[in-house]
């Protein structure tokens, strides 16, 4: 549904990605994964619209959305969960959630928003109870509900998902993971996820990207990236080299 | 002082601060939206008046379409004023921004300078100027109309601006800029709005205060800085806060005048907003920004 085709993409002179190809299938959900300043994060705003490629395509649904804009891209049914969660912090939970319908608005009402706000209500009743508060003054774990229940208000077919477990306590960011599968197999969303947490990323994605400096050097079904020495190694905190020695050092 | 000198200042300081609280009112849309201050605000109340005077006089077109065309006019520059200036540069600082608003006031005060001239002029009143006696004090019709437009004005941007989800959109341009986009709001539009609407709002207000107090190409300063005064002692960005705040140096303005000296007049605004500003940063009706992160 999602095709990326040898994008490249700078800031100015400096080139943060370069030739980057991966592809999300309905109904998947997949981990791109990678150090801090891998250009995880300008990939996402590269398919949302915030960046535009220097080179390459991005197409949606067999449409090319590589120069679009934004807020089109939103009506085209993708929807990104920015890093740091962004929320609008003087306006209530419930604002929030109804701009997040903004692009249902068009042409003055929109039908059925209300009942999505229940659903979403539903699925997590912490925002529900404080749907009256501003949003800034929730907590981190929160204001990520926030910000994922937002987007979904644009009624996606593809979330982007980065970084939700920033800053967020490791029992909260397993609480937000469990949402997303939740999603997936509830409405048949498909999710693109970018996250440093690479285990837990991994562990629920389908299939994962790894970038590295820009490019992406390896990719697969998530259990064997899970897997990969090369990936324990430099993104689980596995130390191998120390793991062999006891053995005599033999390799 | 006896009573009807007291209601005579009143209602003169009512009138001319429901002006300053319009201009006020068109500070708080674009900073709402973007987050800058338009200083260029005042000359969108100049336009106001010395479009409806040339209209009126110079084509010899009658009040209300003068009025109308001054009204459109203004919204139109004001228009033209982000589309040329502002987008071009969207990415700038806010006080590179601010600082463009300050060059483009002075370009629309010189062109208007040059283009008609430096004479002060004057409109009819809209609905002429039998005076309304009020326990010995005198109501001029025009202060209703600026009292009521006001209200109007005030009320109908309240309700954009809370019920509506266009108005929430432009609030959102400003409280987070990105995550605006990514709900699919198109923030270059609605900042070209923004503009328009604050242009208009001043135009408003130029044009009913024109027939009370006289017009030329250089009254926007002065109405600028007293609209700047009124919406910080409001409380910057609250629109409410903007129009009361505009009221309460136009009341206090004619008071001071009265009482103590005409000479000082213009001097009282500003005296206090600096007194209040040493009490309340935020300004009468502000709140202070509550953030968590």
């Amino acid at each position: 549904m999602l095709f990326l085709r040898n994008v490249d993409i700078a800031y100015g002179r400096i080139r943060a990605v370069r030739r980057a190809s991966l592809h999300v299938g309905r109904g998947e959900i997949v981990a791109l994964i990678g150090a801090n300043g891998a250009g995880k994060t300008t990939m996402m705003a590269a398919i949302s619209g915030l960046m535009r490629p220097a080179a390459g395509t991005v197409e949606f649904d067999g449409a090319d959305i590589t120069r679009a804009r934004p807020d089109a891209i939103v009506r085209a049914g993708i929807s990104h969960v920015p890093e740091g969660r962004l929320v609008f912090g003087p306006m209530t939970v419930e604002d929030n959630l109804l701009l997040g319908s903004y692009c249902r608005h068009r042409l003055g009402r929109a039908s059925g928003v209300q009942e999505d706000m229940e659903r979403l209500y539903a699925m997590f009743p912490r925002l529900k109870e404080r749907r009256l508060q501003a949003a800034g003054t929730l907590s981190g774990g929160e204001q990520q509900m926030v910000a994922i229940a937002r987007a979904l208000m644009a009624r996606p077919r593809l979330l982007l998902l980065d970084e939700p477990g920033m800053g967020l306590a490791p029992t909260v960011t397993r609480e937000i993971f469990r949402h997303i599968v939740e999603l997936r197999d509830a409405m048949g969303l498909t999710v693109l996820l970018v996250e440093q947490n690479a285990r837990a990323a991994l562990r629920i994605a389908d299939r994962g990207y790894v970038l590295e400096t820009g490019r992406i050097i390896l990719q697969g079904p998530a259990g064997e990236l899970l897997a990969n020495n090369d990936v324990q190694r430099a993104y689980l905190g596995r130390d191998l080299d120390r793991e062999t020695q006891p053995a005599g050092g033999a390799a | 002082m006896d009573v009807s000198s007291s209601l005579q200042y009143l209602f003169s300081g009512l009138t001319v601060g429901a002006t300053y609280g319009l201009t006020g009112l068109g500070f708080t849309i674009i900073f709402n939206t973007t987050g800058i201050i338009n200083f260029a605000q005042g000359e969108f109340v100049m336009l106001g008046g010395m479009l409806a005077v040339i209209c009126q006089s110079a084509l010899g077109l009658p009040l209300p379409l003068a009025v109308l065309l001054a009204m459109l006019g203004a919204t139109l520059i004001g228009a033209i004023v982000e589309r040329v200036a502002i987008r071009p540069v969207r990415t700038a600082p806010p006080i590179n921004l601010v600082i463009i608003t300050i060059g483009i006031s002075i370009l629309i005060r010189s062109a208007m300078m040059l283009l008609w001239d430096k004479d002060t002029h004057t409109l009819p009143h809209f609905s002429g100027t039998d005076p309304i006696t009020v326990l010995g004090a005198t109501l001029m019709p025009q202060s209703l109309w600026i009292l009521g437009i006001t209200a109007v004005v005030l009320y109908g941007l309240r309700t954009f601006f809370r019920r509506s989800i266009f108005g929430k959109a432009m609030l959102a341009c400003a409280h987070q800029r990105k995550a605006a986009w990514l709900v699919g709001i198109g923030v270059e539009g609605m900042v070209l709005l923004s503009f328009m609407i604050s242009a208009l709002v001043g135009a408003v207000g130029g044009v009913m205060l024109a027939p009370m107090t006289m017009t030329s190409y250089d009254v926007g300063i002065l109405l600028g800085l007293k609209g700047f005064a009124a919406c910080i002692l409001g409380g910057l960005g609250n629109p409410f806060g903007a129009a009361a705040g505009g009221l309460a140096i136009g009341v206090l303005e004619s008071f001071g005048a009265g009482m103590i000296s005409s000479a000082y007049k213009d001097a009282f605004a500003f005296i206090i907003l600096l007194l209040l500003l040493f009490v309340r940063p935020s300004g009468l009706f502000g709140k202070p920004e509550v953030r968590r992160v």
